[in-house]
C-alpha cells in the first residue's frame, strides 16, 4: 500500500494520466511551435482542435470517410484553414506586440465556438473508436481500452517527430534561423513569409490531429476546445514559453500530476496544474524549460 | 437595515395597494428564463427553455388580462454570483416579475433566496436539489419538474430491487450531487443495500477514466452516476471504453436527459434506466406539443427541464389572470398552489404547500439501436410510478412551511 492505495491502483492511475498527458503534450506543442518561430500567442489553439473533430465528423457523416481517413484529412483541413487565417489576419499583425495576435486569436476562437454551439448544441455527437482499436486488454492491474494505448503510443511518436524536424533538420534550422532574424534568412532566398505561414499551418494542424484522436474518447462537442486551452496555456507556461521539449515534458507530467490528484483529493483535480503554474512561476518566472528572458 | 426593511415594506403596502386596484406592474407581465445557454447543461435547458417559455406566452394568448407578456433570457453560466446578480438587476432594474427555469441548483438556491427577498416568483424546472422544497423551501418558490428525491426514488430503487444492493457513487461536487447522493443514499440504505463509497468530482470534468477505475476497485455492484449532462455523457461514455459493464457492474444514470442520450447515440446508451417527469413520444398529446417545439428547434425534441417551463409558464399565467395582479410574489404563488394544474403535456396535478409540483413520473428503459424506429425513439417505459408516490411525502419534510 503506498499512501492507501494499492501499487495496482497506483500504477492505473499514472497510466490514465500518461493518457489525458499525451493530448496535453498535443496541444502545448502546437502553441509551443507557434510562439516559438512566430510569436503569436494562438488563442484561437482550442477552437482548431475542437474544428479538428468536427471535420472528423463530417467526413464520417457526409463522405463515409472513417477514422483513419480522417486522421489524415482533418489535419490537412485545419492546416488550410490555418494557412488562410495566418495569410489574411496574423500576417497583418507580424511585428506588432503580441498581444494583438492573442487578441485576434481569441476572437477566432469565440467565433468558431459560437458558430459550432448555435449549429450543434452543447452536448456533443457521438463518435465511435474506430473498429480496429475497440476492446481492451487486461494487464493485470486494470484493463487498458486498445483506443488509449494509441493514443500515448502515437501521440509519443508525434511528439518526437516534430521535436526531430524542429531541432535536427535543415527545414528546423530554416525556421529558427528564420526567427531570429528574418532579414538575413530572406537574403538567403529563403522566402520567410511562406515559412511562417507553413509554420502556423503545421502548428495547428497538430491541433487538430489531437482533435479527432479525441473525438472517439470525449464526444464532438463545441466546448472541447474551450474546456482544454486553459489548461494546455498552464502547461506551455510552466514548461516555458516556446520551448518544444519543455511543452512535451511537461504535458505528460502535468497529465500524471492530475491523473494522482483525482485519487488523493478529487475536488482539486481542476485547480492543481494552475497551483503549479503558480509555484512555478515564482521560483522561475521563464518556465522549467524557458531560457532566462 | 432599517431603512432598507421599511423601504421594503413601502413597496410591500404600494403593492398591495395595485394589487387592490387589480393593475399590473409597470403594465407588463415579464417572464425571465435564467438557465445555462452555453455550458454542459446548454442543450437540456439554454434555448429550449426559453422556447417553451415563450411557446407557453403564445398558448395563452400573449396578453393577461389585457397586459401584453414578455419573456427575456440570460447565461448564468452555472456560477451562482453570476446567477443572483443577474436576478437582482431583473427584479430592481428590469422589472422582472418571474424567474423560471434555473437549472444547477447552487445557483437556483442563490436565486430562491433572492426572490423571497423581492417578493417575486421563482419557477424552478431545470435544478434537482430536493432542499428547494425542504429546508430551503420558500413561499415565493415552486419546484416544478422533478428533484433529486423523486431520481432516488424511481431509478434508485429499480436498481436496488432488481438486486443492486452495494453502490459506490461518482458525484459531482457541488449542491446537486450532493444531494443527490444523500437522497439515494437514503433509499439504498431503506431497502436494505449498502454505500461502499464515493469519489467528489469537480463540475464539468473532461475525464473520468480514473474516477471510474477508483469506483471498479471498490468491487460495488453499482456505480451511482450523482451528476449530469456533460458529465454523465463523458462518464457514460469512459465506463462503456473501460468495460465496465462488461466487468459486471451496473451503471445507474440517477438523472439522465433526453438530449445526453441523443449525444452517447444508442450504441453506449442502451439498457440505461432513468426517471423522467416527461417524454416527448409518451402519448398524442406529448408528441403534438413536441412537433411544435422541435420544429422550431432544429428538429431537437424537448427534455423534461424544457417542457416543465412550459408547463409551470402556463400555470403561472392561470394564476396572474385569476388574481389580475403580478404584484405580490407570495400571493400569486398561493393562488398557483389553491388552482389545480393542467396542461397538455403534464396532464392534471397540483402543488403542495411546500411548493413542490405533483404529478407521475415514469421510470424508462434506454432503447436497443435496433428497437429504435425513428429519430429520437430512444425509451421504453418500464412502470409508472404514479403521483402520491413519486414525490417527498410531506410527513418526511424539513420545508418550515409545513405544519405538523
Amino acid at each position: 500500500m503506498i499512501f492507501g492505495i494499492s501499487p495496482q491502483a497506483l500504477m492505473s492511475q499514472l497510466l490514465v494520466g500518461l493518457i489525458n498527458g499525451s493530448f496535453y503534450a498535443m496541444l502545448s506543442l502546437g502553441l509551443a511551435i507557434i510562439f516559438g518561430l512566430l510569436n503569436i500567442v494562438n488563442f484561437a489553439h482550442g477552437a482548431l482542435y475542437t474544428l479538428g473533430a468536427f471535420v472528423a465528423w463530417f467526413l464520417l457523416e457526409y463522405a463515409g470517410i472513417g477514422y483513419w481517413g480522417a486522421l489524415l484529412l482533418s489535419p490537412l483541413v485545419v492546416g488550410l484553414v490555418g494557412a488562410l487565417i495566418e495569410r489574411t489576419m496574423l500576417k497583418r499583425l507580424h511585428g506588432l506586440d503580441p498581444l494583438y495576435g492573442l487578441l485576434l486569436t481569441f476572437g477566432l476562437a469565440l467565433i468558431i465556438q459560437g458558430l459550432f454551439l448555435n449549429a450543434y448544441g452543447s452536448s456533443g455527437l457521438p463518435y465511435s473508436i474506430p473498429e480496429a482499436l475497440s476492446g481492451g486488454r487486461d494487464l493485470g492491474f486494470m484493463f487498458l481500452p486498445n483506443y488509449r494505448a494509441w493514443v500515448i503510443v502515437f501521440s509519443v511518436a508525434i511528439c518526437i517527430a516534430t521535436w526531430y524536424v524542429t531541432e535536427r533538420t535543415r527545414l528546423g534550422s530554416y525556421l529558427r534561423a528564420a526567427t531570429e532574424n528574418p532579414i538575413l534568412v530572406q537574403a538567403f532566398g529563403v522566402n520567410v513569409p511562406w515559412m511562417i505561414t507553413i509554420t502556423y499551418a503545421i502548428g495547428v494542424a497538430l491541433a487538430a490531429l489531437a482533435g479527432v484522436m479525441a473525438a472517439p474518447i470525449y464526444r464532438v462537442s463545441p466546448l472541447m476546445g474551450s474546456e482544454m486551452i486553459i489548461v494546455v496555456f498552464a502547461v506551455v507556461v510552466i514548461g516555458g514559453m516556446g520551448s518544444i521539449m519543455g511543452s512535451i515534458v511537461t504535458g505528460f507530467a502535468l497529465g500524471v500530476i492530475e491523473g494522482l490528484t483525482k485519487v488523493f483529493y478529487p475536488e482539486a483535480s481542476n485547480v492543481v496544474v494552475f497551483v503549479i503554474m503558480a509555484l512555478v512561476l515564482m521560483v522561475k518566472s521563464s518556465g522549467l524549460f524557458g531560457k532566462a528572458a | 437595515m432599517i431603512g432598507g426593511r421599511s423601504w421594503k415594506s413601502v413597496l410591500v403596502f404600494s403593492a398591495l395597494a395595485s394589487s387592490a386596484a387589480a393593475q399590473m406592474t409597470d403594465n407588463l407581465v415579464k417572464i425571465g428564463v435564467l438557465n445555462d445557454q452555453s455550458g454542459l447543461y446548454a442543450d437540456l435547458s439554454g434555448q429550449g427553455s426559453v422556447l417553451a417559455a415563450k411557446l407557453a406566452v403564445e398558448d395563452f394568448g400573449g396578453k393577461v388580462d389585457g397586459t401584453p407578456i414578455e419573456v427575456i433570457f440570460a447565461d448564468h453560466q452555472n456560477k451562482p454570483d453570476v446567477g443572483s446578480n443577474i436576478a437582482r438587476q431583473w427584479f430592481d432594474v428590469d422589472k422582472v416579475d418571474a424567474i423560471v427555469d434555473v437549472p444547477t441548483s447552487s445557483v437556483a438556491l442563490a436565486i430562491n433566496e433572492v426572490t423571497k427577498s423581492k417578493n417575486k416568483v421563482f419557477l424552478v424546472s431545470g435544478a434537482a436539489a430536493s432542499d428547494l422544497t425542504g429546508k430551503a423551501c420558500s413561499p415565493n418558490t415552486v419546484h416544478w419538474t422533478y428533484d433529486t428525491w423523486a431520481l432516488a426514488n424511481g431509478t434508485g430503487k429499480a436498481v436496488v430491487k432488481a438486486g443492486g444492493d452495494t453502490w459506490f457513487f461518482l458525484t459531482a461536487d457541488y449542491a446537486f450531487g450532493q444531494a443527490l447522493e444523500r437522497d439515494v443514499t437514503a433509499v439504498v440504505k431503506a431497502n436494505g443495500g449498502k454505500v461502499l463509497g464515493s469519489v467528489r468530482h469537480p463540475l464539468n470534468a473532461s475525464d473520468f477514466s480514473s474516477f471510474l477505475l477508483q469506483a471498479q476497485a471498490s468491487k460495488a455492484k453499482v456505480i451511482g452516476l450523482a451528476n449530469a449532462g456533460g458529465d454523465t455523457i463523458n462518464t457514460i461514455k469512459a465506463a462503456s471504453e473501460f468495460g465496465i459493464v462488461k466487468g459486471g457492474q451496473k451503471l445507474a444514470g440517477l438523472l439522465v436527459f433526453i438530449t445526453d442520450i441523443h449525444a452517447l447515440g444508442l450504441k453506449v446508451s442502451q439498457g440505461l434506466q432513468l426517471s423522467s417527469a416527461f417524454y416527448w413520444d409518451r402519448d398524442d398529446k406529448t408528441r403534438a406539443w413536441s412537433k411544435r417545439f422541435s420544429d422550431r428547434m432544429n428538429k431537437r425534441e424537448p427534455s423534461m427541464v424544457q417542457a416543465g417551463v412550459y408547463s409551470a409558464v402556463l400555470h403561472y399565467l392561470k394564476a396572474v389572470q385569476s388574481l389580475k395582479s403580478d404584484a405580490d410574489g407570495k400571493a400569486v404563488v398561493d393562488k398557483m398552489k389553491q388552482m389545480p394544474t393542467d396542461d397538455p403535456i403534464f396532464g392534471k396535478g397540483s402543488i403542495r404547500v411546500d411548493g413542490r409540483k405533483i404529478h407521475p413520473m415514469y421510470l424508462y428503459e434506454v432503447k436497443s439501436p435496433a428497437e429504435s424506429k425513428k429519430p429520437w425513439d430512444y425509451y421504453k417505459l418500464v412502470r409508472e410510478i404514479p403521483a402520491n408516490e413519486a414525490f417527498r411525502p410531506l410527513s418526511e419534510s424539513e420545508c418550515p412551511l409545513v405544519k405538523k
